[in-house]
C-alpha cells in the first residue's frame, strides 16, 4: 500500500536532486530545470498532503505554484535570451562580474 | 537700600569681568582699564556704606539672591550676609583691589594681553566677595574655588614663557607655578569638602547660623573632625606648612597679582574661614592649640627662608608666609579679633610692598635679583618713601599699622601661657624687620649694582594710587579699639589679663628691642652696600634656607617623580597593554572577520546559491536541534 510517507519521501529525493542540480550546476538554463524540479517536489508534497488530510487547500496551493512557476519561466526566459545575446553564454564562472 | 547697595557690591566687579572679557582678544586699550577700575570703585564705595551702616545700625544685611540647590532636605540658596566680620573683609578687598586695578593700567601698559588681565582680575574680586559675603558653606566653597581659578589664570598669565631648570629659576615657570598653585590647592580643599560633608551630615544644613547654632550639641570627635577638615582647607588657600611651596611659586605672575592675590586678600581666605567658623574652633582646643603652633611654625619657618633669599618678589611672599602663620596664631589662640585685625593691617602693607616692588622691577627691566640693584633711592623717591613705610609697618616699629596688629598677636602668646610660642614669635619680629631692611637696603641704598642707565619711576598715577595703602599702612593701627568694639558685636572679645596688662610695656619693648636689632643689623650687613662673603654662603645653613629646606626638591623626589612613573607605568602598562588591548582586539577581531567574509562575495550566481543552500541547511539543523531540545 502506497502511503503518505512514500510521497514525502519522493518529493524530499526530487527536491534534493533540485537543490544537487542548483548547487552543481554552472548553466543558468540548467539552473531553472534544477529550480522547476524543487518546485514540483514541492507540489507532489502539497497534493499528497491534502489528498490524506482530505484538504483541498494544498491542491489549490500546488495550482499556484504551478502558476507561478510557469509566470516565472516566461519572464526568466526571456532574460536568459538577453544574457545570453549580450555576452554569448550562459556559463555562470563566465558571468561572474561583480566581484567583492 | 542696603539690599541693592549688597547687589551693587557684589556684581560691579562681575560687570567689570565681563566688560574687560568682552575686548579680551583685541588689542590694548586703556579705556578698558579705566572703566574696570571705575567699576571696583563702586563696589569699594558701596562696601565702605555697607560697613558705616553695619557700624552705624549694629545690624547685619542678609539678602537671599535665589534658591540655588532645593533637593528633599537639603536646601541651599544664594544667600548673603554683610555683618561686622563680612563687611571688614569686602572694605579691604575692595579697596585694595581698586588701587591694584588703577596701578595696573600704568604696570601691564606694555603687555598686549592688557584687556585680559583686568577680565582675570575684575573676576578674582568677585570671587573673593562671593567667598566673604556668602551666608553658607556651599557659596563659601563656590568663592574659594572661583578665587583658585582666577589665581590659576593669574599666574599663568605670561603662559608663554618656556621652562626653565629648577638651578636657573626656582619656579619654573608661569604654567608651571600655576599648575602647582592649582593642584595643591585641590588636595587642600578635598580637606575642605570633607568638612562640609561631615557638617551637613550631622547638622543636616551648610548656613553657618543653623550650623553654628547645632554645633554645641555634636559628639566632640565629630567637631574635632570638622575642624581639622577645615583647617586642611585653609591650609591650601593660605600656603601654611605642609602645602607652602606653591605661594613663592605663585610670585611668576604679575606683580599687581601677587599684591592682591598673593598678599592682601585671596591667601588670607583661610584665615577668614578660620575666623567665620571660630564657634566650631573654639569647641575643639586640641586643633586651636595645632592651628595656633602651625602658624607660629610658619612664621619662624618662612622668615628663616627670607632672610637669605635674593628674589625681590619671593622675600615679600615668605613674608606674606610668615605673616599668615601670625594670624593662624592669633586665630587658633582664640584671639579672632586680632587675626583679622592683622588680617586687614597687613592687606596694606604688603599690597603697598608688592606694588613698590612692581616699580622696581619695573626701573629694573624685569630683573628681580636684589643682589644686582642698589642706590635706587635717588631715581625711585616715592617708591623708596613707600617701601620703606610698608617695611617700617611689616617690621612692627610704633604707630605704624603692623606695630598694633603684630605686637597684639605675640601679647596674646604671652597671655595664653603659650611662651615657646611667645619666644619662637619674638624672635620671628627680629627676623622680620632684619630681612624686609635687607631687601630695603639692598635695593634703594648702598652702591649701584646694576647697569641701568637711567632707572625711571613709575608713572605718577599709579604712584598717586599707591596713596591711599601708604596711608593705610601708616594710621592703620590707630584705629584698633574702635575696630575692637566693631568686630566683637559678632566675633568673641579677646582681652589680656591684668597680670599682662601690667607687663605690656616691658613685652613691647621686647619685640621693638628685636625689631630694632633686626634693623640694625640690617643696616650694618648692607646699608653700605653689599660685601659679599663666600664663607657665609658656602655654609649649610645658608644654602639650606637659601635652598627652602630643600622641601620643593624633596616634594619632587618624593611626591612629582614617584607619581609621574607611577603615571607612566599605568599608561604603559595597565591602558596601553590591558584597557586599549581589549578595546582594540574587538575592533581588530571585527575588522578581520568582514575581511575573511568579504571573500563570499565573489561575483558568480552559482557560489551565492551554495552559500544559500548551506545556510538553508545549517537552519534547518538549527531549528531541528531546537525542537529536540526545547
Amino acid at each position: 500500500m502506497i502511503g503518505l510517507n512514500h510521497y514525502l519521501i519522493i518529493s524530499g529525493l526530487l527536491f534534493a536532486i533540485g537543490l544537487v542540480g542548483v548547487i552543481r550546476r554552472r548553466n543558468l538554463l540548467m539552473l531553472f530545470f534544477a529550480t522547476e524540479i524543487m518546485l514540483n517536489a514541492a507540489n507532489i508534497a502539497f497534493a499528497a498532503a491534502s489528498y490524506y488530510y482530505n484538504d483541498l487547500a494544498g491542491q489549490m496551493f500546488a495550482f499556484f505554484i504551478i502558476a507561478i512557476a510557469a509566470s516565472e519561466v516566461a519572464v526568466g526566459l526571456g532574460l536568459l535570451i538577453l544574457i545570453y545575446k549580450k555576452h554569448g553564454t550562459l556559463d555562470l564562472d563566465d558571468l561572474a562580474t561583480m566581484k567583492g | 537700600m542696603m539690599e541693592s547697595l549688597v547687589y551693587i557690591a557684589l556684581f560691579t566687579p562681575l560687570v567689570s569681568a565681563l566688560f574687560a572679557g568682552l575686548f579680551g582678544m583685541s588689542q590694548r586699550q586703556v579705556f578698558v582699564g579705566i572703566v574696570s577700575s571705575m567699576l571696583l570703585f563702586v563696589s569699594f564705595i558701596a562696601s565702605a556704606l555697607l560697613a558705616y551702616h553695619v557700624a552705624t545700625t549694629g545690624n547685619s544685611v542678609s539678602v537671599t539672591l535665589m534658591d540655588w540647590i532645593v533637593v528633599a532636605n537639603l536646601s541651599i540658596p544664594f544667600g548673603f550676609v554683610v555683618d561686622h566680620v563680612s563687611v571688614t573683609m569686602m572694605v579691604v578687598v575692595t579697596l585694595v583691589s581698586t588701587v591694584v586695578h588703577i596701578y595696573s593700567i600704568g604696570y601691564m601698559d606694555h603687555d598686549k594681553s592688557f584687556n585680559r588681565f583686568f577680565s582675570y582680575l575684575s573676576a578674582f574680586v568677585f570671587s573673593m566677595m562671593v567667598l566673604v559675603m556668602s551666608d553658607n558653606f556651599a557659596g563659601l566653597f563656590i568663592g574659594w574655588e572661583g578665587v583658585g581659578v582666577c589665581s590659576w589664570l593669574l599666574i599663568g598669565f605670561w603662559y608663554h614663557k618656556a621652562d626653565a631648570p629648577r638651578e636657573k629659576n626656582p619656579s619654573i615657570s608661569p604654567s608651571w607655578a600655576a599648575n602647582e598653585a592649582f593642584i595643591m590647592n585641590r588636595i587642600a580643599d578635598l580637606g575642605m569638602l570633607i568638612g562640609l560633608f561631615i557638617l551637613f551630615w550631622h547638622t543636616g544644613s551648610l548656613q553657618y547660623d543653623v550650623v553654628f547654632a547645632q554645633i554645641p550639641e555634636l559628639p566632640s570627635i565629630v567637631l574635632t573632625l570638622a575642624a581639622i577638615a577645615l583647617f586642611i582647607g585653609a591650609m591650601g588657600k593660605s600656603a601654611q606648612f605642609p602645602l607652602h611651596t606653591w605661594l613663592t611659586d605663585a610670585m611668576e605672575g604679575p606683580t599687581p597679582v601677587s599684591a592682591l592675590i598673593h598678599a592682601a586678600t585671596m591667601v588670607t581666605a583661610g584665615v577668614f574661614l578660620v575666623i567665620r567658623a571660630y564657634p566650631l574652633f573654639e569647641l575643639t582646643p586640641e586643633v586651636s592649640y595645632f592651628i595656633a603652633a602651625l602658624g607660629t611654625f610658619v612664621a619662624f619657618f618662612a622668615a628663616s627662608m627670607a632672610l637669605v633669599n635674593r628674589d625681590l618678589k619671593r622675600i615679600i611672599a615668605f613674608s606674606t608666609l610668615s605673616q599668615l602663620g601670625y594670624m593662624f596664631a592669633a586665630a587658633g589662640l582664640g584671639a579672632y579679633w586680632i587675626a583679622l585685625f592683622h588680617l586687614a593691617a597687613h592687606a596694606f602693607f604688603k599690597a603697598l610692598l608688592f606694588l613698590g616692588g612692581g616699580n622696581v622691577m619695573h626701573a629694573m627691566h624685569d630683573e628681580l635679583d636684589i643682589f644686582k640693584m642698589g642706590g635706587l633711592k635717588k631715581y625711585m623717591k616715592w617708591t623708596h618713601v613707600y617701601m620703606f613705610l610698608a617695611s617700617l609697618s611689616l617690621a612692627g616699629i610704633p604707630i605704624f599699622a603692623g606695630f598694633f596688629s603684630k605686637d597684639a598677636i605675640i601679647e596674646t602668646a604671652f597671655n595664653e601661657g603659650t611662651l615657646v610660642l611667645w619666644s619662637i614669635l619674638v624672635l620671628t619680629a627680629g627676623m622680620t624687620a632684619f630681612y624686609s631692611f635687607r631687601q630695603i637696603f639692598l635695593t634703594f641704598w648702598g652702591d649701584e649694582r646694576h647697569n641701568i642707565e637711567h632707572p625711571h619711576e613709575m608713572y605718577k598715577f599709579a604712584l598717586v594710587a599707591m596713596s591711599p595703602l601708604a596711608l593705610l599702612a601708616v594710621i592703620a593701627g590707630w584705629f584698633k579699639n574702635d575696630f575692637n568694639s566693631f568686630v566683637i558685636n559678632l566675633l568673641p572679645n579677646y582681652e589680656m589679663s591684668e597680670h599682662t596688662h601690667h607687663l605690656v610695656w616691658y613685652l613691647g619693648a621686647i619685640v621693638l628691642a628685636f625689631a630694632l636689632a633686626g634693623i640694625i643689623l640690617a643696616w650694618v650687613k648692607y646699608g653700605k652696600g653689599l660685601k659679599r662673603n663666600e664663607k657665609v654662603e658656602n655654609r649649610f645653613v645658608y644654602k639650606l634656607l637659601a635652598n627652602q629646606y630643600y622641601i620643593p626638591q624633596i616634594y619632587e623626589a618624593l611626591i612629582s617623580k614617584p607619581y609621574a612613573e607611577l603615571s607612566k607605568f599605568l599608561w604603559k602598562k595597565v591602558d596601553m597593554r590591558i584597557v586599549d588591548a581589549i578595546v582594540d582586539g574587538i575592533a581588530n577581531f571585527i575588522y578581520t572577520t568582514g575581511d575573511e567574509m568579504r571573500k563570499m562575495q565573489t561575483g558568480n550566481l552559482s557560489h551565492y546559491l551554495n552559500w544559500m543552500a548551506g545556510g538553508a541547511v545549517f537552519l534547518l539543523i538549527f531549528a531541528g536541534l531546537l525542537s529536540m531540545l526545547g
